[in-house]
């Protein structure tokens, strides 16, 4: 194992010295608020190209043996690096990251072998090739990446967006939510997921709420499947006294420190993905784990240390929770992207980098990536950087967003898209929902629902 | 796919929760109506966040109403823009506020600190009206000068209550502005405010605005945050009574 390995690039007579690859990374980002709180961000525009020279002419080889974040130390890392294929590897072993960039825009670069690559890219390598991407490479790439996956919907397939419904309400009020789930579902919204973030974080609740979407989709036979965002363990504990689980969520991180931070490990999520298997409820599939990340969350919880005690950028580490997420076949990923606030997104130009950033490097590692293109009220954004990522999204390949009503999330305080921008992206890029929603969106029972729907609080009995 | 307003379910949706639920379509856009109603509470919120605190104005309303003495400090932030990216230089003092502070007696139970945080709108239309109803509550306790802080965040209350020796503090901060609530008001109370504090060893009262907790409520809550912490000789997750409600929207990852 190397140690300390430095790197430099001379630009005109200035030779530019980046000791340790997580700083050689951190200082080839594109700026971000986050690196620069971190203190670890190039110092000038010149810098940052200097890294980036020096980047490119690493061989893809290095970084299966200097690690970023110690092995020794870090169950992600040995996660990694344990499961890292040789096999699927090989076609690029032989390539610096520059070459990768270069091989990944070509047409040699087919969907089939961009599929079968997946296994044989860390995410370190993923997240080095995307800061060599301008925003155009970054969606040409992605959209030659399918990753499908299915539990009663099919998610991800060409020419298909869908969205999360997400009806949340301050209280976990029942009747509130189902309001909320009755706007989606009209408006063509839920072929994700039914995904609601509880104010409480009870089994009870949790359970509650599972039954009362459950009750709904057999009513009305929607092809759909839910969630309730709460904790894991309040997941696993509604699981066990019965409750009707689909999707079981959980926020993941890059380091072994952050996910301790958010009170889990990989073995807990084996637990859950193993339990959530058994249950047997997909009817096209059983991919049962929906994970969200974002940018700045390891830093946030002071765990973004890597190897020699150096700050391992927000990107780079963002990577990383995909090499958790893939390691349990997960139905849906969605980065969360300009939730976590200025001090790691600063502006809609920002958000919107890490947006496409996170999506190429998912798909890349082989992730059914969706995102959460959203915003806080301090952030420097508005609704025109949503509509902007929105598109690019699109355009990109993304198997799913955020639908929530009237983008104004009145839970969690943060705007995101709305139903209304679903139908938007779908119409103006011509696609279509998951073929089983699209279908029922076009029979008698969603006809049936429009009409019982006058009367809503008579759909709200679980 | 139908026009929910049309077929008259809106309202009834629209009757049973807060969100922006049964919204009208021209084509697969919003209408002009709800488009504008939607920027102007993103307007609002974004006044909240960057409109600057009339320091002197609420200092004024503060001595006016409680005949305590005003201090008036600032963060190592030097504006709003570096606030935003840098919340470690939010948690500190700059030097000019270090040094007015240090020449401060020393000793109080309690000292109360007025930041701005997020939301400079809660501040001015809550402070002055929770003050006066927390005040008369605490007659037999030591109060220190009160402490009005620009470009603040809530563990700024540690220097200040470390620096005038201080038992307990109590941070009044601007909450984050949802789209609905541009004036939300926290309370955070910390038993021994001294750097390094998590915000785990800290009670917090939010949400206190006219559509959320009420004054009364809020100093009623505050008053036995206070008698509690005193009792237990510490506040935060060891100390299980008054419930830690975090503000709305800090965790979503």
């Amino acid at each position: 194992m190397l140690n300390a390995m430095s790197f430099a690039h001379t630009v005109g007579n200035i030779r530019h010295h980046f000791p340790g690859l997580p700083t050689l990374l951190a200082k080839a980002t594109p700026e971000r608020s986050g690196d620069i709180l971190a203190g670890i961000a190039a110092k000038s525009a010149e810098e940052r190209v200097a890294a980036q020279c020096a980047l490119a002419d690493l061989p893809l080889q290095h970084f299966l043996n200097d690690q970023v974040v110690p092995y020794e130390t870090d169950e992600v890392t040995r996660l990694i690096i344990d499961t890292h294929n040789a096999k699927a590897f090989a076609p690029v072993q032989s390539l610096t990251v520059g070459e990768l960039r270069n091989w990944l825009l070509s047409d040699e670069a087919t969907p089939e072998r961009l599929a079968a690559l997946a296994p044989g890219l860390t995410p370190e390598m993923a997240a080095a090739v995307s800061k060599l991407m301008r925003l155009q490479d970054l969606i040409v790439a992605a959209a030659k990446i399918r990753v499908v996956t299915r539990f009663r919907t099919t998610v991800g397939l060409p020419g298909r967006l869908s969205a999360r419904l997400q009806p949340n309400h301050p209280t976990d009020d029942p009747a509130g939510i189902a309001a909320s789930i009755l706007d989606g579902l009209l408006l063509g919204s839920g072929d994700a997921v039914i995904g609601i973030n509880p104010a409480g974080d009870s089994p009870a609740v949790t359970a509650h709420l599972l039954r009362l979407i459950d009750a709904l989709r057999q009513r009305f036979s929607i092809p759909i499947q839910s969630c309730v965002l709460a904790h894991i363990t309040t997941q696993m504990a509604a699981l066990e006294s019965g409750a009707p689980v689909d999707l079981i969520f959980q926020s993941i991180a890059g380091t072994e420190a952050a996910n301790r931070s958010f009170g889990i490990n990989l073995a807990l999520l084996k637990e859950a993905n193993d339990a959530g298997q058994k249950l047997n409820r997909g009817t096209v599939g059983d991919n049962v784990m929906y994970f969200e990340t974002g940018q700045g969350s390891a830093l946030s919880a002071n765990a973004h240390y890597g190897a020699g005690g150096l700050g391992v950028d927000q990107q780079t580490l963002e990577a990383r929770a995909y090499a958790v997420a893939r390691a349990f076949s997960p139905m849906l990923v969605n980065t969360v992207v300009g939730f976590i606030g200025p001090e790691y997104l600063y502006n809609g130009k920002q958000i919107t980098r890490a947006g496409l950033e996170d999506h190429f490097c998912g798909k890349l590692l082989g992730l059914p990536m969706g995102c959460d293109v959203c915003y806080t009220n301090h952030a420097e954004a508005d609704q025109d950087d949503t509509d902007a990522l929105l598109t690019l999204l699109g355009a990109a390949g993304v198997n799913y967003i955020m639908g929530v009503p009237g983008a104004d999330d009145v839970m969690l305080n943060y705007q995101s898209t709305s139903f209304h921008d679903a139908l938007y992206v779908r119409r103006i890029l011509g696609l279509k929902p998951a073929p089983e929603f699209e279908a029922w969106l076009a029979g008698d029972e969603y006809a049936r629902l429009m009409l019982e729907a006058t009367h809503p609080e008579r759909l709200l009995t679980a | 796919m139908s026009d929910l307003v049309h077929n008259g379910i809106a309202a009834k949706l629209q009757s049973l929760t807060p969100a922006r639920v049964g919204l009208g379509r021209t084509g697969i856009s919003l209408e002009t109506r709800d488009v504008l109603e939607f920027q102007l509470a993103h307007a609002r919120a974004r006044d909240a966040v960057h409109a600057r605190l009339d320091v002197a104005g609420l200092a004024a309303a503060i001595e006016t109403t409680t005949c305590s003495t005003v201090l008036q400090l600032h963060s190592a932030a030097a504006n709003r823009v570096q606030y935003l990216q840098r919340p470690d230089l939010g948690r500190q003092l700059n030097e000019a506020s270090r040094k007015l502070l240090s020449a401060q007696s020393s000793g109080a139970d309690l000292v109360l600190i007025v930041a701005d945080g997020l939301s400079s709108f809660a501040i001015e239309r809550h402070v002055p009206a929770v003050l006066n109803e927390l005040l008369p509550r605490l007659a037999t306790t030591s109060l220190a000068p009160i402490c009005i802080v620009e470009q603040a965040r809530v563990a700024i209350g540690d220097e200040i209550g470390q620096t005038l020796g201080a038992q307990l503090s109590i941070v009044f901060i601007g909450e984050r502005p949802g789209l609905s609530s541009p004036d939300s008001l926290g309370a955070y109370i910390t038993w021994q405010p001294r750097s390094g504090r998590t915000d785990a060893e800290r009670v917090c009262i939010s949400n206190i605005r006219t559509e959320g907790l009420s004054y009364t409520q809020a100093a009623s809550q505050l008053e036995r945050a206070i008698t509690q912490a005193r009792e237990r000789r510490l506040t935060g997750v060891a100390s299980h009574s008054i419930p830690a409600s975090l503000p709305a929207g800090e965790e979503k990852l």
